[in-house]
């Protein structure tokens, strides 16, 4: 009798207790899904990793034959030289990161409760750079794209695997994330969910909006549009490195790649895809 | 015909020729601002209509918005038309749709080109 007493007097403080947060991060998860489960039925959970080739046969099908011979095999091999050669001290990545490099990937972004802050796999890098004396890489693309690539293809085949801790300043950092993403900005008035939640299938004149859940298993991405760009034709970049693109293109001003804001919203983007299989790097147009 | 009559209806000849022009040259004037609408409208970095919209004449548009056709009975007042283009966001806060004067994408003389283009569709 005292048993069921407590149960139930425990069930109802933790009821009231779940009503003064608007939603949890895994009944926004919950949602997410269902959302898009429903807007594209014909659609397996992990074709969503596949963005807009997913979604349109034509497009599909040139994409198909870039991953025949992809363009990005030969940055993931320079991410390996990167990871097996040894710093000048003659410690090297395996040091800060374990010895199997298939076990790196799917760590992060994670939640680290002593600095308060979202920790992300380029920030991890850098920072095992710095703590050997060593350069750190630029954020955005070149060695850092290519061994975060690697990391990448080497847990191809792992699910996603977010994990928000019931910490307030852990959730605070996911709640920014999630406004962020929903929140309209710069000149032209658009929110990130406006094109990848609300009209994710249709066409911004030629190009096909891709659904935000399965947006993250395939960075750092290989783009076509960044390979043109570049002298070596390499296209590979990370996830904050779109994150900017992005936002130059809404003509709001960008963040700095590993700011707070745009780790906060990794924070938030990786969490929705939590439980896709992650199948980086990935080509695009 | 006294000298009078001949005035009179040499006056009233260059009058009735003075409105044809008048008029032919508000009809060029109107097509001009059309043509001219359509050119800031079809433009990538001002109106980028083709992003969103179908338009005739237009390639390689999107399909976000609903396509630009019957606008005059869609829009049968013009003014509303050009509040919808200045700011869109007054009918739903919501709306993917730039405000395109609000946030001064495009000058007050563009809306009022993009306007009359618009409206002709």
């Amino acid at each position: 009798m005292k048993k069921i007493a407590t149960l139930l007097l425990s069930a109802g403080l933790v009821a009231t207790a779940t009503q003064v947060l608007a939603s949890t991060p895994e009944e926004d998860l919950q949602k997410f899904r269902a959302y898009f489960q429903e807007k594209f039925p014909g659609l397996k959970l992990d074709d969503f990793g596949n963005g807009a080739y997913a979604l349109d046969e034509n497009k599909r099908l040139q994409w198909e034959s870039m991953e025949e011979f992809p363009p990005y095999e030969e940055f993931v091999d320079k991410g390996r030289e990167i990871w097996e050669k040894p710093f000048k001290n003659g410690k090297s990545f395996a040091d800060c990161f374990g010895p199997d490099p298939s076990k790196v990937r799917v760590r992060y972004p994670h939640w680290d409760p002593e600095t308060k802050e979202v920790v992300t796999l380029e920030g991890d890098i850098n920072k095992c750079l710095k703590e050997n004396g060593e350069k750190p890489f630029k954020w955005k693309k070149g060695p850092i794209a290519w061994l975060s690539a690697f990391f990448g293809y080497e847990a191809r085949g792992q699910k996603i695997n977010v994990e928000i801790p019931n910490d307030p300043d852990a959730i605070k950092a996911y709640e920014h994330g999630r406004h962020f993403f929903y929140a309209k900005r710069g000149q032209l008035n658009m929110a990130c969910a406006d094109c990848h939640v609300k009209y994710p299938g249709h066409f911004i004149r030629g190009n096909l909006l891709s659904p935000a859940l399965g947006h993250v298993t395939h960075f750092p991405v290989y783009r076509a549009k960044w390979a043109k760009k570049s002298k070596d034709g390499d296209g590979l970049g990370t996830l904050h490195r779109r994150y900017g693109g992005c936002n130059k293109q809404v003509r709001a001003r960008p963040f700095k790649a590993q700011s707070k804001v745009y780790r906060d919203l990794e924070f938030f983007h990786q969490y929705m895809s939590n439980g896709l299989t992650i199948n980086a790097p990935g080509y695009r147009e | 015909m006294t000298k009078a009559k001949q005035r009179f209806s040499a006056l009233a000849g260059s009058l009735v020729l003075l409105t044809g022009l008048l008029a032919a040259t508000q009809a060029q004037a109107a097509d001009d601002a059309i043509a001219a609408g359509k050119k800031i409208a079809f433009d990538r970095k001002k109106g980028n209509c083709l992003a969103c919209h179908q338009i005739e004449g237009g390639t390689l548009m999107g399909n976000i918005g609903p396509p630009l056709m019957a606008m005059k009975y869609r829009f049968p007042d013009k003014a509303k038309l050009r509040a919808q283009i200045w700011d869109a966001t007054r009918n739903n806060p919501r709306t993917i749709m730039p405000p395109f004067g609000k946030h001064r994408i495009l000058s007050e003389k563009e809306i009022d080109l993009v306007t009359e283009f618009i409206h002709s569709l």
